[in-house]
């Protein structure tokens, strides 16, 4: 499946957002990632938050702020994430294994400073926000109403190279 | 400059270094569990690549839903069955055989100092007890073992954890890891190794050091990890033999991967438990831990005792004690799972599984089952747990359910009296 790195974004508001939120145990005996679809961020602890509702359902992009993904190692996190067509998160920081998840998968995980995430959450104010990520420049445009707002991104050439190449398997396939 | 060893263990093993920075390290352990590994299967198949690196080291057991309790999880059996047989592991742990993972490898031998271990489960930093980098992976990291023998890390910084002190009686090494937790925060040792060193480590059992291990990642840790010493060394003892001429050798070979003296920490913290606490959790993170005497008195629906952390012979002893002669209170449901089934094997020649039966506990086979709300015992929407787990995380135990963590002694107290309680005050 062709990874795609912009779209409306959804502002999850919170630190220390867990696999087991992101999605549940009682689904991991699913054997097909498309099976997990329907229970994304079913547990997710967030006032106002609503798993079946039109935002989420609509989003392609989430925005989040310290340590997401923390938890398990379940893969099925980044997986509900993809079949749902999330397949950008930008965090001020990451969980170790959810970041390796989603670059395996050939996703991205891109870390954003407190202020540029600020920023991206001020964005909101104006209307629903937009967003566009190149990797080659590594630059996150997002658009909110009239607004606009240009973001400088880090990714290591390692995680580069795993966008690139569609993930892990690939890059390893090829080289190993 | 010295090394820690974790860099000591990464360049024994680097296979390639792809880009600065990126080390791809080759493993000694690949093991394996049966909700992580069928869509591992399932893609090399469907890529056409369906073989093993070396059936030898790679470990594959049924443990989190074990017997398979409906169609699902027995087809997730089916595929780990099936696809290890045909692979011809020699070690692959089916029903009857099996135990959670993190108990039942170390129990067979197969971590060693100076080892790279992957797993596509988060709590794998248990090996780490024995002087061995293990590292949580996900299915792709995994899928890339199974088939390459290789996983990529970035260089791990490492945070030296001292422990020095006297633990006081009726206080553990989960108390230990609690109060860790709880001091670097569930995200304060992402992308470092935690190195638990000092004089506390060093009295402790293996079992005590996975316990400490086994949450590493409750504080973000790539992995946690103990010097291999003596106390590593009798426990492996009876693997090893034929590979040193006494215990002394092996301990002495075992040095090579100490930390040098000079060698260079992130952090390093300083913690005298000499005044800890038992510790309990409150809320929905595991870095929300308070002593027990603030917890006391709350209501608790089920107690459960067992899972990668707290399952083993030490704490089934550390809890019979304390429920000799004793019965569960009337409206707590108590539920204990030995680890493995040698565990268990033990634990009934001990006596201790009578122990647990007469106090009204409900003992089941060797399972991760209801520390993830899997099977065994899951949350009805408002019951509380207090349990010997690792994880409090909203829902984990069952949707609208409410996990307190604790030491197998203050899950048992509580046990008896039906409220969150100090078992020294019993």
């Amino acid at each position: 499946m062709e990874k795609i790195f912009k779209g409306p974004a959804i502002f999850l508001d919170r630190n220390d957002i867990n696999t087991d939120e992101i999605i549940p145990a009682r689904y991991l005996t699913e054997v097909t990632k498309e099976a997990l679809r329907p229970y994304m961020l079913e547990d997710l602890k967030l006032e106002g938050f609503d798993p079946t509702g039109d935002e989420i359902k609509n989003a392609r992009v989430v925005v989040t702020r310290e340590n997401f993904g923390c938890g398990s190692s379940r893969e099925h996190a980044p997986w509900v994430f993809e079949v749902n067509g999330v397949h950008t998160i930008i965090a001020q920081s990451y969980a170790r294994i959810f970041r390796q998840n989603m670059f395996n998968g050939g996703m991205l995980a891109i870390e954003l400073p407190e202020k540029d995430i600020d920023a991206l959450f001020a964005l909101q104010e104006k209307g629903s926000v937009c967003i566009d990520v190149d990797v080659d420049t590594q630059l996150i445009h997002a658009r909110a109403g009239e607004d606009s707002s240009e973001f400088h991104f880090e990714i290591s050439e390692f995680d580069k190279a795993l966008v690139k190449a569609g993930g892990w398997v690939e890059f390893a396939d090829a080289r190993y | 400059m010295g090394k820690t060893i974790a860099e000591k263990i990464f360049a024994a093993h680097l296979r390639d270094e792809p880009f600065a920075g990126t080390k791809v390290l080759n493993l000694d352990c690949v093991l394996c569990h049966e909700i992580t590994t069928p869509i591992a299967i399932a893609d090399l198949e469907w890529r056409g690549k369906d073989r093993v690196f070396d059936k030898n080291k790679i470990k594959a057991v049924i443990d989190h839903v074990t017997p398979s309790k409906d169609t699902k999880t027995a087809i997730q059996a089916q595929m780990i069955r099936d696809w290890a047989r045909r692979h011809e592991l020699p070690d692959f742990f089916d029903v009857g055989r099996n135990g959670v993972c993190h108990a039942l490898f170390p129990e067979k031998g197969f971590i060693r100092p100076g080892f790279t271990v992957i797993m596509g489960d988060s709590h794998t930093c248990t090996h780490g007890a024995f002087g061995a980098f293990a590292a949580g992976v996900g299915t792709t990291d995994l899928e890339v073992g199974i088939l390459k023998g290789v996983c990529a890390f970035r260089q791990p910084a490492t945070i030296r954890v001292n422990l020095r002190g006297n633990l006081a009686d009726g206080v553990y090494s989960k108390d230990v890891i609690l109060h860790v937790i709880a001091t670097l925060g569930v995200g304060g040792a992402t992308d470092a190794v935690l190195e638990f060193a000092g004089p506390v480590v060093d009295a402790m059992s293996m079992e005590a050091r996975m316990t400490l291990c086994n949450m590493a990642i409750e504080a973000g840790a790539t992995c946690g990890i103990c010097m291999p010493d003596v106390i590593t060394a009798e426990y492996l003892w009876p693997f090893i033999q034929d590979e040193y001429p006494n215990l002394e050798a092996a301990v002495e070979d075992f040095r090579r991967w100490h930390s040098d003296a000079d060698a260079e920490y992130k952090q390093i913290i300083d913690f005298d438990l000499s005044d800890l606490e038992p510790q309990v959790t409150c809320d929905f993170k595991p870095d929300c831990v308070k002593p027990v005497g603030e917890m006391a008195g709350i209501k608790v629906d089920q107690v459960y005792i067992g899972t990668c952390t707290n399952g083993r012979i030490e704490d089934l002893r550390v809890a019979a004690k304390i429920l000799d002669g004793r019965t569960v209170a009337d409206s707590v449901r108590g539920v204990l799972s030995p680890a493995t089934p040698k565990i268990f094997s033990q634990a009934m020649e001990e006596g201790l599984i009578q122990i647990f039966m007469q106090a009204g506990f409900c003992v089941t086979n060797p399972t991760c089952g209801a520390c993830l709300g899997m099977s065994n015992g899951v949350l009805a929407p408002g019951e509380v747990c207090a349990s010997t787990s690792n994880r409090n995380f909203n829902g984990r135990m069952g949707k609208g359910g409410m996990v307190h963590l604790m030491s197998p002694a203050t899950a048992a107290a509580t046990a008896i009296t039906g409220v969150i309680t100090d078992a020294r005050t019993l």
